[in-house]
């Protein structure tokens, strides 16, 4: 090892020698308190209403229309106290609120505790931020597995999305509704059979068929309607939102007169307005020069074309800088979640009053 | 070995945790004493609050929450504010997220600032969650012409139909203003492209510092707002913050009966003690407040006049400076980026200068 690696080990080694010591300092660290509340949920059976009068604010009740039907409503809501009868259901239902640290410390109410699943998921999440930082040290297991459990639970979270927001809403919903809103859509209101939608269901199974050892190029018609259809809309859209406006935003007087309120003409405001758009001008012809390669880059010619890199280095300057600054961001969102959340060294939100480092000095 | 040769063979490491004190000491600092640094709005920040700021209480805000919790840090102090001006102005909001986990956005920053600051809006008439739906574009191409085709129902399964305040929505002509908060694709790109262009409507963009550079063209014929990265969160949070203490002054004046005060007039020094209240509004006759209001104010009970110094002077809640308290990071890496680049810039001259090979 040699003495640069040591320095960082005893680095390393301070910051979780200081973690271990703030455990037990003060009120502690990275716990998580919740209020149980509990519901009581009634089935009940309620007039089905007008729906057409509900969307229309005329002040007056929706007007009841024939038949009821059955839903559960909390047993204290107006339609719970009104409907309820002898023979009703009945559900209690736990909510565990998240309420802030100090109502735990006040000690004055019995529904407060400690939530174990939310502390562990806080215990998780800022292990697995120091996991994902020691790459800076160097590739290391420990950052493999919580690489390996990002890319893992996010390809399990998409296809768990693709199936529910997709498949079930767009296709399954389409072609048999009656079916999907008894078992899982009940707020799903078309219930007609859409029979067109088999074509799509066709594509869909086509383009499975790369998996199939025969028959992959059946796959090709699927691609190829989406490569068409996709290419169109963007095109459309290109054309109109990026080349013609952009032609339009461009092609504006350079004299820029700004008034005041009075409606004098303001000379400063003017002789700057108009310097932008000269300067935008003077940019976008020499970078479309510089981007023009059938005239051989010299005399005139190349000069404006090193102008117009000129002006894509300052662009590039310009995107770095914010990247930069993105970047930056993040990573204070991450030491706010470690320092707030998990380490409990600052409190801006006051969640934690007696908790907090002020207090731990004596402040 | 000398000092440059040192600096030559520094272990990037040590780069890393230079930037990470850099941006550590600054948060815990800035958390413990709660001092921000000041945020001077730049124009394009005061366009984004403009916008809204000039429509009618009530008009209908189509939100689009396109981010997930990996740019969270960056996105959200500006959804945060964007719904505190909704909330305060009185805008009707309906929530919609072309990512999967901007359903989650959306609770979460709904819950900070309705649930918590704005506990009176009613779900379905003041705002709606209409959640996440898959197809990137092809949403927006849809609801620009066909909203319920891809809305059916709200997040909670409800059909739109039941809804009140999605009386009135056939497609996104139906808003007055589209708000964009994106973290890449699909986002504040598809958005200039697939609605704000073609259907003419204003279309305010909150994005990431990658996303900025190629949404700046649009402005300001296609995109009327931009706040770029964390600094135009921040700049965005602090006009928000300052127009909702005034508004919050100028609606408890007039429920005490002083009306037409501007909320601007708080920037006037409003007095830290009620005692000093009278002397302020004499002071402040001709400069904001007209005779009538000075009287009015000079009228006011002590109990009111302490609700107004509380309004005035009352600590910001830590949930609507996020983006001011992570400005203070930014300055010190910045300096730290800027001394890095400079000092690359001279070994490799004096490198160059001695004739090294690096």
């Amino acid at each position: 090892m040699n003495r640069q690696n040591l320095i960082l080990f005893v680095v390393i080694g301070i910051f979780a020698a200081l973690v271990a010591t703030r455990a037990f300092v003060g009120d502690g660290m990275g716990r998580i308190y919740s209020e149980l509340d509990s519901k009581e949920f009634v089935k009940v059976q309620i007039p089905i209403l007008d729906q057409a009068s509900i969307g229309e604010d005329t002040g007056d009740a929706p007007a009841p229309d024939a038949g009821m039907e059955e839903v559960w409503v909390p047993a204290q809501s107006d339609d719970g106290r009104e409907f309820r009868t002898a023979d009703s259901a009945v559900e209690n239902w736990n909510v565990r609120t998240q309420v802030p640290a100090r109502e735990h410390f006040a000690g004055d109410n019995p529904a407060v505790s400690l939530d174990w699943v939310r502390t562990i998921g806080l215990w998780s999440a800022a292990l697995f931020t120091l996991a994902i930082f020691s790459f800076l040290y160097r590739d290391n297991p420990v950052y493999k597995v919580a690489e390996s459990v990002v890319v893992g639970v996010s390809a399990g979270y998409w296809m768990v999305v693709g199936f529910w927001e997709m498949i079930v809403p767009n296709l399954l919903g389409k072609l048999v509704p009656g079916l999907v809103q008894a078992t899982v859509l009940p707020g799903l209101t078309q219930l007609d059979p859409h029979w067109g939608y088999l074509i799509p269901a066709a594509f869909g199974v086509l383009l499975l068929m790369r998996l199939s050892p025969k028959g992959q190029s059946l796959s090709l018609w699927t691609l190829a309607f989406i490569v068409g259809t996709t290419a169109a809309i963007r095109m459309v859209g290109y054309i109109e939102g990026d080349f013609l406006s952009q032609v339009n935003a461009t092609v504006v007087p350079i004299y820029q007169e700004i008034q005041n309120a009075d409606g004098t003409v303001n000379g400063y405001s003017t002789f700057w307005a108009s310097v932008r758009q000269l300067t935008l001008l003077i940019g976008v012809l020499a970078c479309l020069t510089y981007f023009f390669f059938s005239v051989e880059h010299k005399g005139a010619v190349g000069k404006v074309a090193k102008l117009g890199i000129w002006f894509l280095m300052i662009t590039f300057g310009a995107a770095f800088g914010f990247t930069v600054m993105g970047r930056i961001a993040l990573l204070a969102a991450r030491f706010e979640f470690l320092f707030i959340d998990w380490l409990w060294l600052i409190d801006p939100a006051g969640d934690r009053v007696v908790a907090s480092t002020a207090m731990l000095m004596g402040g | 070995m000398g000092f440059l040769d040192r600096l030559n063979d520094l272990d990037r490491r040590w780069i890393f945790l230079m930037m990470g004190l850099a941006v550590a000491v600054p948060i815990i600092v800035i958390g413990i004493t709660g001092k921000t640094l000041p945020e001077l709005p730049t124009p394009l920040a005061k366009a984004t609050f403009d916008v809204l700021d000039e429509l009618e209480p009530g008009s209908k805000v189509l939100l689009a929450w396109d981010f997930d919790p990996a740019s969270e840090g960056e996105l959200g102090p500006m959804a945060t504010s964007f719904i505190r001006q909704c909330a305060q102005k009185g805008h009707r909001m309906y929530f919609i997220a072309l990512w999967p986990v901007g359903g989650q956005m959306i609770r979460s920053s709904t819950s900070r600032v309705i649930g918590r600051y704005y506990p009176d809006l009613e779900y379905g008439r003041d705002w709606v969650d209409l959640g996440f739906k898959a197809g990137n574009e092809a949403v927006i191409k849809t609801i620009a012409t066909d909203f319920g085709q891809i809305f059916p129902n709200d997040a909670q399964g409800t059909p739109i139909e039941s809804i009140p305040m999605m009386s009135g929505i056939g497609s996104l002509a139906d808003f007055d203003v589209l708000v964009n908060v994106s973290a890449g694709y699909p986002g504040s790109k598809e958005w200039v492209l697939y609605a704000a262009t073609p259907l003419k409507k204003p279309l305010l963009i909150g994005c990431t510092g990658v996303q900025a550079p190629q949404m700046y063209p649009y402005v300001p014929l296609q995109v009327q707002g931009l706040l770029g990265a964390i600094k135009g969160a921040a700049e965005y949070e602090s006009i928000v913050n300052s127009w909702v203490r005034g508004d919050t002054f100028a609606q408890a004046l007039a429920q005490d009966g002083v009306d037409g005060v501007p909320g601007s007039i708080l920037t006037k020094k409003f007095p830290r003690s009620i005692s000093e209240v009278d002397q302020w509004a004499t002071e402040n006759a001709g400069k904001g407040l007209d005779a009538d209001q000075v009287r009015g104010i000079q009228a006011l009970s002590p109990t009111q006049k302490e609700l107004l110094v509380d309004i005035a002077h009352d600590p910001e809640p830590a949930v609507f400076l996020e983006a001011q308290r992570r400005m203070g990071p930014q300055l010190v890496a910045h300096i730290l980026m800027i001394i890095l680049i400079v000092m690359g810039n001279v070994i490799y001259f004096a490198n160059r200068r001695r004739g090294g090979t690096r």
